[in-house]
């Protein structure tokens, strides 16, 4: 399976400012000092040894996961900005030929919905695409965003075959080849986390949950969901003391709440996911090397490796 | 779980010990419970030593932070003196030490609640007290 990150931020979309690439430009400028960059090699080698937050982005799109299981059928976890890009890709790759796509909403808050209207091919007839939720609403969600005056073109205008499955947690379904699983998670109105299995590897796509320290039976229900997973996609949006204190009840979860649940479900690998929209690269640079170190002192089984998602980014399992 | 403490004027210092984790949160809770009732303890401030404790996890901080909020709450203050290096990492990581005083050493902790009480420290360590 192989998994690729089309939208990572958390609420809402952000952009690079010019300030921002400025200071890029400036502190590879300043490394370079010294060096001797006399052909293009020599360029590309010094940038490929940057810093990541350096020489690239975490980006900014909401959320919006593809994930490849192996077959022809196109799935998705979410419907954030970042299935705009993910539509182009698709029709470059394909042209007007139809497509199947299915596509796993973890909740109809508006970060991870606004993509809809700008997925090119939603509106091309022949394509069809399940939209699958464990909310009543879900439907009423996606039709209402477009409706006007809040959008200007209304949802009777996607031509594509679009059919909406409500998935109960508990059941397990057989969609695209995979083995699928869904969990209830704490956020305002809802949110369902999904576990994907497929080919002996099994993904966790966890976002939008709090989770409260206060109640141990719930972790031990994350736990068992999360159990023995090659990947976990997890809410780490805010620090622990934020996330319990000035943000507790904003539905939000810590990068230390993922690497301790991870951690006593002997996951292999923990991907932070949804970031903060304040968050500058060099933040979250420095939030997964603190991660990474946590993992490290706190460790007591077999490592967990951790990641933390950007635009573009793909992992293969 | 058990808490040895001892007051030195005005401030209380308080020693857990062990692993504070789910298995003991609720018992390190009840311990402290005694030590944040302003009215039962009489003192202004209460130290944690954490000199004793190998590990906190998330639900232990979670204690730390509702114990923190109900001594604000009495304009009563709290710090935490002598984390060994990785309990000291937990609390920067999880951003603990924003909202945590963090001392070195607990005379160093009880220094910052109150000149006085370490005047009483040092008076109490020169006389050998255990």
């Amino acid at each position: 399976m192989r998994v690729r990150f089309w939208g990572t931020r958390g609420s809402l979309p952000v952009a690079l400012t010019a300030a921002d690439v400025r200071g890029k430009i400036v502190a590879a400028l300043r490394g370079a000092a010294g060096r001797t960059l006399a052909d293009d090699d020599a360029v590309e080698r010094y940038v490929d040894g940057l810093p990541f937050d350096v020489a690239g982005t975490f980006g900014g799109h909401s959320s919006c996961v593809e994930i490849e299981p192996g077959g022809s059928d196109y799935v998705l976890c979410d419907l954030g900005s970042g299935v705009r890009p993910f539509g182009q890709a698709v029709l470059a790759k394909h042209g007007g030929v139809p497509q199947t796509f299915h596509i796993f909403i973890s909740h109809v808050h508006w970060d991870h919905i606004m993509g809809l209207p700008f997925f090119t091919p939603a509106y091309i007839p022949g394509n069809r695409i399940f939209i699958y939720g464990g909310h009543a609403v879900l439907e009423e969600a996606l039709r209402r965003q477009q409706a006007r005056p809040s959008f200007p073109v209304d949802f009777a205008a996607l031509r594509a075959t679009i059919e909406f499955v409500r998935l109960e947690p508990g059941t397990h379904y057989a969609i695209a080849g995979m083995d699928v699983t869904l969990k209830k998670q704490r956020h305002a109105g809802d949110s369902y986390g999904y576990r994907f299995a497929s080919g002996g590897k099994s993904i966790v796509y966890t976002t939008d949950s709090e989770h409260s320290l206060a109640d141990m039976k719930e972790a031990d229900g994350f736990v068992e969901f999360f159990r023995a997973a090659d990947l976990v996609i997890f809410d780490a949006m805010y620090s622990l003391v934020d996330a319990i204190s000035v943000k507790a009840d904003w539905g939000h979860s810590s990068n230390i709440v993922g690497v301790e649940l991870c951690q006593r479900a002997e996951v292999a690998q923990l991907c932070m996911f949804h970031h903060e929209p304040a968050s500058s690269d060099e933040t979250l640079a420095k939030v997964l090397a603190d991660t990474r170190r946590f993992e490290e002192i706190t460790r007591t089984g077999a490592p967990l490796a951790i990641t933390s998602a950007y635009d573009g980014m793909e992992i293969d399992l | 779980m058990d808490i040895s403490s001892r007051r030195y004027g005005d401030v209380v210092v308080a020693a857990p010990t062990g692993r504070i984790d789910h298995a003991n949160a609720d018992s390190l809770t009840a311990a402290l419970a005694p030590l944040v009732d302003g009215a039962a303890s009489g003192a202004t401030a209460l130290l944690l030593d954490f000199s004793g404790v190998d590990y906190i996890s998330s639900v232990g901080l979670r204690v730390l932070m509702m114990a923190a909020k109900q001594l604000r709450a009495q304009a009563r203050r709290i710090g935490i003196a002598a984390p060994q290096p990785m309990v000291r990492e937990i609390f920067e990581i999880s951003r603990f030490n924003m909202i945590l005083d963090l001392s070195p050493t607990v005379r160093g902790g009880i220094e910052r609640l109150s000149p006085d009480a370490a005047k009483a420290y040092d008076t109490a360590e020169r006389a050998g007290a255990p």
